[in-house]
C-alpha cells in the first residue's frame, strides 16, 4: 500500500481497515500526530488530506484518497510554518500533546480563511481538545497566525 | 493553632513514610550525600561538577532538570536557576530530564505533610517540615508532585549554576595566572580583560571539574536578577510546534513490539474464567499474558501493532467477577452517608465547638451537605510505558512522575532489583498526579514474555478512564452558629472520604497501612486562612474500594468547593456580601486580604450586574498559594455561558510570570471543566464513562476570558501547578448559585443546570 505523507511516498504493508493514525505511528514511523481517542472525539491525531481536516484515528488507511500532511510536513526547509511561529511567539504549549493536532486545525482554518472571526475559530477548533487548558492562547496564536501569514505572502 | 498535646496525640505518615523508604531504597543516613549520577554517563570529552550541570569540549552546556515536564514549564524554571547564576542565557544551554536517581530526591514535597497550615511558623511546624523533608532525601524520592518542584529547586540548582561558575573561574585563572576576581564571562567564556585572554567553558571543563567549590556559595540578589522574574521562552515549545517525538507513546526502538492492556473492569479482582481464543486469532497478536499486580489483574496483549492488539484486547472474554465494594453511585453515597455518622480526625479544633452549637437557637444555625465524585484525570497522552527485558536487566522508558518509584517497583514486579533497572523519563502528554507505576510494571511483566525485544504498550483511552487513580467521592456535613453581627462565631465541618494516601500505599506497599489522619481529605477546609472563635474539620476515611490518587491540587479540589460554597452560605444567612464576610474573617492574615481585595477590584465585584448574570467569589491557599478568584455567568438560551474569570493568586516569589499565568489559567479550566460536567459514575463495581464522549473537558467555544495578577506579598514561595484550581470549582458553584437563586451543592453542576 502505497501513502503520500509530507511530500514523501511511503509503502507500507497495512491491513486496510487499520486507522491510518496507526499505519503512520506504527508502521510509516510518523508519530507527530498522536493517539488521543480513537474514537474522533479529541482531534490529537489531526492531519489534512486535500485541505480537509481528518481525525486519523477513525479513517481506515484503505480509504485514504489524496496526501496526507502532518505536523512533520508543515516547516519547509527548516523554515516554521506562520502557524508554528504564531504558536512559538504565544508560548502556547504546556504538555503539548495535543499540539499537533491544534496546529493542523488551525493550518487548515487559515487555507479556507484569511482572516477568521473568534466564532470561525471556535467552529474549526472545537474538535481538539485541549487537557492543559491552552485555549486563550490557542486564540491569540491563530490570529497572530493570520497576520504572520498575510505578511509572507 | 494545634497544641503539642494534640499532635501527640496523633500518629504522623512520617512512620508509614520512613517504613516504605526502608523497603524501597535501603535506609540511607541522612548527612550522606548522594553522588552524582552524571560521572556514569559521561561522553568522551565531557566534563561533570554536579548532578545538574555537564560541559563537553564543544561548548555544549548541558543542565539536569531532574522533573517531570508534564507542561507545567519546569524543565524551563529549573534550567533558568542554573542559567542565572552561571550566567548565561537559556539559549546558550541544552535540558535533559537526566537519569534517574536518588541524588534528585525532592525534599519539599513532603515537607507539608504534617498537620499545621501553610501560615504555622511555630517552632513545633518547623520542626515538622524539617522532618518530612528530611524523609524526601532519605527515601531518595526522586518525585514530581505538589507544586514542589520550583521551591525544591530554588536553592539547590542556583548553588549549582553558582559553584559551576566559581570552577570554571578558578581554572580560568589558574590557566592566564590572574586572580578570579579579575575574570568575568561573556556568554560560555570566561573573559580576562586586561590581557585580552578568553577561553570557552568546553576549554576549561575538565580543568574546572578538578576543582572543589565551596559547599555553599552566596547567591545573587533578586534585585540583580536578569532571567529569573522574567518571562522566559520555554525550552521545550519548538519541539512542541514541530511534533517531535519526545513523549512516552513516541519511544520507537529497533525490533520492537507493541502492545496494550486490558485490566479487570471490577477493580482488585481476578477475573474467575477468561477465553482468549478469539484475541489470540488476530492478525499480528505474538502472545497475551496475564496481568496479575498490586494494581489489579488483566491480561497483557503483545501484537506486531498497536490496532492489532486493541482488536485483540476487545475480542477477551471473561468473567471478570463481583465487586467486593460498593458497586454503584447509590451505594457509595450511602458509604459516604454512614461514615458521617462516625468519629473522624482532627486536623483543626479551636475552640469549643460542641459546646457553641449545644445551646445554639434553632434560628442562628445553618446546616447544609455537599457531595462530590469521583473523577478522572484523562491525561491527553494516554497510559503507556515501553520495557525490555535483555541479559538480566530491564530498561523502561516511561512518562512518569516518580522515577525511582518506577525502577523499584517494576523491577520487583519480575525479580530484578533497582540496580539491575533503568528508567528513563520522557515528556508527559499531561500528568495531573495520574502517572503512577501501574504502566511501567505492566510493560515490564509483558517484556520479560517476550525477553529481548522492546515492548511499547498503549492503553486505549477506554482503559485509561476506566483504570484510573481516581480524584476521591467525597461528601461533607457542615454547620455553622451565627453571631449578632452576621459573622459565624462557631463552624464545624465533617468530611467523609477515601484516603489517597491508604490507596496508593495498597497499590505500591501493600504489606504496609499507614496509620494516622490523612490530611488530603481535609486540605482546603482545615488549613484556611480564617479565623472563627469555635473552629473544627474532621475527616473520617471511608474505604469505597476505589482506587484513589493525586488528582491536580488532591484534597483541596473538593474542599475548596466545600469550605467556600458553605462561606457563601454563611454570608447570605448573616446578610453579608460575600467578599466583606472574607475580608472580615481574614483580617489575621494580610496576604489573604490583599489577594481578596485585588481580585475584588479587578472583577469590579460588587458593581450592578446585567439582568442574567452572576460573580462568584472564592479563595483557596493550596501548596503555599494564596488565590482568589471570580467567576462571571451569564444564561443564554442555550445555557449558562462561563463568561470571564479573574484570579489574583499571591506566590511568595514569582519565577517566570509567564509560566505562572499558564498555570493559573490551566488549573481553573481543570476546575471549571470538572465541576461544569465531569463525572465517574459505577455500574456493577465498573466505571460507567469510557471515552472524551461521556466524560470530556472544556472545548475552545466554552473558554472564558481570563484577567490575572500575580502578587509577591507573603515572604514563602509558593507552588503554581494546582493552586488555580480549587477556587475555580467553587467560585463556578458560587455564581450558577447566584444566577438561579438557589444553592447548588452537589457536583458536576450538570446534574441540575446545563452549559452552554
Amino acid at each position: 500500500m502505497r501513502l503520500t505523507v509530507d511530500g514523501k511516498d511511503i509503502e507500507i504493508n497495512a491491513d486496510p481497515d487499520m486507522p491510518l493514525l496507526w499505519a503512520l505511528r506504527d508502521l510509516a514511523g510518523v508519530t507527530g500526530p498522536k493517539f488521543g481517542c480513537g474514537i474522533a472525539a479529541c482531534g490529537a491525531c489531526t492531519v489534512v488530506i486535500d485541505g480537509m481536516t481528518v481525525r486519523s484515528c477513525s479513517l481506515p488507511v484503505g480509504q485514504v484518497t489524496g496526501a496526507i500532511t502532518t505536523i512533520e510536513g508543515l516547516a519547509v526547509d527548516g523554515k516554521l510554518h506562520p502557524v508554528q511561529q504564531a504558536w512559538l511567539d504565544e508560548q502556547v504549549a504546556q504538555c503539548g500533546y495535543c499540539q499537533a493536532g491544534q496546529i493542523m486545525s488551525a493550518y487548515a482554518l487559515l487555507e479556507e480563511i484569511d482572516d477568521p472571526t473568534d466564532e470561525d475559530i471556535d467552529n474549526a477548533m472545537g474538535g481538539n481538545l485541549c487537557r492543559c487548558g491552552t485555549y486563550p492562547r490557542i486564540r491569540s496564536a491563530i490570529k497572530k497566525a493570520a497576520t504572520l501569514k498575510l505578511a509572507r505572502a | 493553632m494545634a497544641s503539642i498535646g494534640k499532635i501527640a496525640r496523633r500518629t504522623f505518615l512520617i512512620g508509614a513514610a520512613a517504613i516504605a523508604g526502608g523497603v524501597a531504597v535501603g535506609y540511607w543516613y541522612v548527612s550522606r550525600p548522594y553522588g552524582n549520577p552524571l560521572e556514569d554517563e559521561l561522553a568522551e570529552g565531557e566534563a561533570t561538577f554536579n548532578p545538574y550541570v555537564k560541559i563537553a569540549a564543544d561548548n555544549t552546556v548541558t543542565v539536569i532538570a531532574p522533573r517531570a515536564e508534564m507542561g507545567q514549564g519546569i524543565s524551563t524554571t529549573l534550567a533558568a536557576f542554573v542559567a542565572e547564576e552561571l550566567g548565561i542565557s537559556l539559549e546558550e544551554l541544552k535540558v535533559e530530564h537526566g537519569p534517574t536517581s536518588f541524588a534528585y530526591y525532592n525534599g519539599t514535597m513532603m515537607e507539608e505533610s504534617g498537620p499545621f497550615p501553610w501560615f504555622d511558623e511555630s517552632l513545633i511546624a518547623s520542626i515538622a517540615r524539617d522532618a518530612f523533608s528530611t524523609v524526601g532525601k532519605v527515601l531518595g524520592l526522586q518525585a514530581t508532585g505538589g507544586s514542589s518542584s520550583t521551591r525544591d529547586g530554588f536553592e539547590r540548582m542556583r548553588q549549582a549554576g553558582a559553584a559551576t561558575r566559581y570552577v570554571l573561574l578558578a581554572a580560568a585563572a589558574k590557566r592566564f595566572g590572574v586572580p578570579s576576581s579579575e575574570l568575568e564571562t561573556a556568554g560560555r567564556s570566561v573573559v580576562h580583560k586586561a590581557s585580552g585572554k578568553s577561553a570557552t567553558f568546553g576549554e576549561l571543563a575538565a580543568d574546572a571539574a578538578a576543582i572543589a567549590p565551596p559547599a555553599s556559595l552566596k547567591l545573587k540578589e533578586k534585585a540583580d536578577w536578569t532571567l529569573l522574574g522574567k518571562s522566559q521562552k520555554r525550552v521545550d515549545m519548538l519541539a512542541k510546534v514541530t511534533g517531535a517525538p519526545i513523549f512516552g507513546v513516541d519511544v520507537m526502538l529497533p525490533d520492537m513490539l507493541f502492545g496494550t492492556v486490558k485490566m479487570n473492569p471490577v477493580f482488585w479482582e481476578r477475573p474467575r474464567s477468561a477465553d482468549l481464543s478469539k484475541a489470540e486469532a488476530v492478525k499480528g497478536v505474538v502472545k497475551i499474558v496475564p496481568l496479575d499486580t498490586t494494581y489489579g489483574h488483566g491480561f497483557g496483549i503483545i501484537a506486531e501493532n498497536t490496532w492489532a492488539a486493541f482488536q485483540a484486547a476487545d475480542l477477551i472474554e471473561a468473567d471478570w467477577g463481583a465487586p467486593p465494594y460498593p458497586a454503584d453511585s447509590a451505594s457509595v453515597d450511602k458509604a459516604l452517608t454512614d461514615a458521617l455518622a462516625t468519629e473522624g480526625s482532627y486536623l483543626r479544633d479551636e475552640g469549643d465547638v460542641d459546646a457553641a452549637f449545644a445551646d445554639a437557637p434553632a434560628d442562628r444555625v445553618i446546616e447544609a451537605e455537599y457531595s462530590v465524585p469521583f473523577l478522572a484525570h484523562a491525561c491527553m497522552e494516554p497510559m503507556n510505558a515501553t520495557a525490555r527485558v535483555k541479559d538480566g536487566k530491564l530498561e523502561i522508558w516511561a512518562p512518569n512522575q516518580m522515577p525511582t518509584l518506577v525502577e523499584y517497583l517494576s523491577g520487583a514486579a519480575i525479580g530484578l532489583e533497582s540496580k539491575d533497572v533503568t528508567a528513563h523519563t520522557t515528556s508527559l502528554g499531561g500528568g495531573f498526579g495520574r502517572r503512577e507505576v501501574d504502566t511501567t510494571i505492566y510493560a515490564a511483566i509483558m517484556a520479560k514474555a517476550v525477553e529481548g525485544r522492546p515492548v511499547k504498550v498503549i492503553w486505549s483511552r477506554e482503559e485509561d478512564i476506566r483504570h484510573d487513580t481516581y480524584r476521591p467521592a467525597a461528601k461533607g456535613r457542615f454547620r455553622a452558629r451565627m453571631g449578632d453581627d452576621g459573622l459565624p462565631v462557631a463552624l464545624d465541618m465533617r468530611i467523609a472520604a477515601p484516603s489517597v494516601i491508604g490507596s496508593v500505599m495498597r497499590r505500591t506497599f501493600p504489606s504496609l497501612s499507614p496509620a494516622g489522619p490523612d490530611g488530603t481529605i481535609t486540605q482546603g477546609s482545615h488549613d484556611q486562612p480564617y479565623t472563627i472563635a469555635d473552629y473544627r474539620v474532621s475527616g473520617i476515611k471511608t474505604d469505597l474500594g476505589v482506587p484513589v490518587g493525586f488528582w491536580r491540587s488532591v484534597g483541596n479540589s473538593f474542599n475548596g468547593f466545600f469550605h467556600e460554597g458553605f462561606m457563601d452560605e454563611i454570608a447570605a444567612k448573616g446578610g453579608l456580601d460575600p467578599v466583606d464576610l472574607r475580608r472580615r474573617l481574614m483580617t489575621a492574615h494580610p496576604a489573604a486580604l490583599k489577594v481578596v481585595d485585588k481580585v475584588a477590584g479587578m472583577a469590579k465585584w460588587g458593581e450592578a450586574m446585567p439582568a442574567g448574570t452572576a460573580k462568584g467569589f472564592a479563595f483557596t491557599l493550596s501548596f503555599g498559594s494564596w488565590v482568589g478568584e471570580v467567576v462571571q455567568v451569564r444564561d443564554t438560551p442555550s445555557g449558562i455561558r462561563v463568561e470571564k474569570v479573574w484570579i489574583a493568586a499571591d506566590v511568595g516569589t514569582a519565577i517566570d510570570p509567564g509560566i505562572i499565568e499558564a498555570q493559573l489559567i490551566s488549573g481553573a479550566i481543570f476546575g471549571l471543566s470538572s465541576a461544569m460536567g465531569q463525572e465517574i459514575a459505577l455500574s456493577g463495581g465498573q466505571v460507567v464513562q469510557s471515552n472524551f464522549h461521556d466524560f470530556d473537558s472544556m472545548r475552545i467555544f466554552q473558554c472564558p476570558e481570563f484577567e490575572i495578577a500575580i502578587l509577591e506579598n507573603y515572604h514563602k514561595m509558593g507552588g503554581v501547578g494546582e493552586i488555580g484550581t480549587p477556587p475555580a470549582v467553587a467560585a463556578l458553584a458560587n455564581a450558577v448559585s447566584a444566577l438561579k437563586g438557589q444553592r447548588f451543592r452537589a457536583l458536576p453542576l450538570s446534574k441540575e443546570v446545563t452549559f452552554a
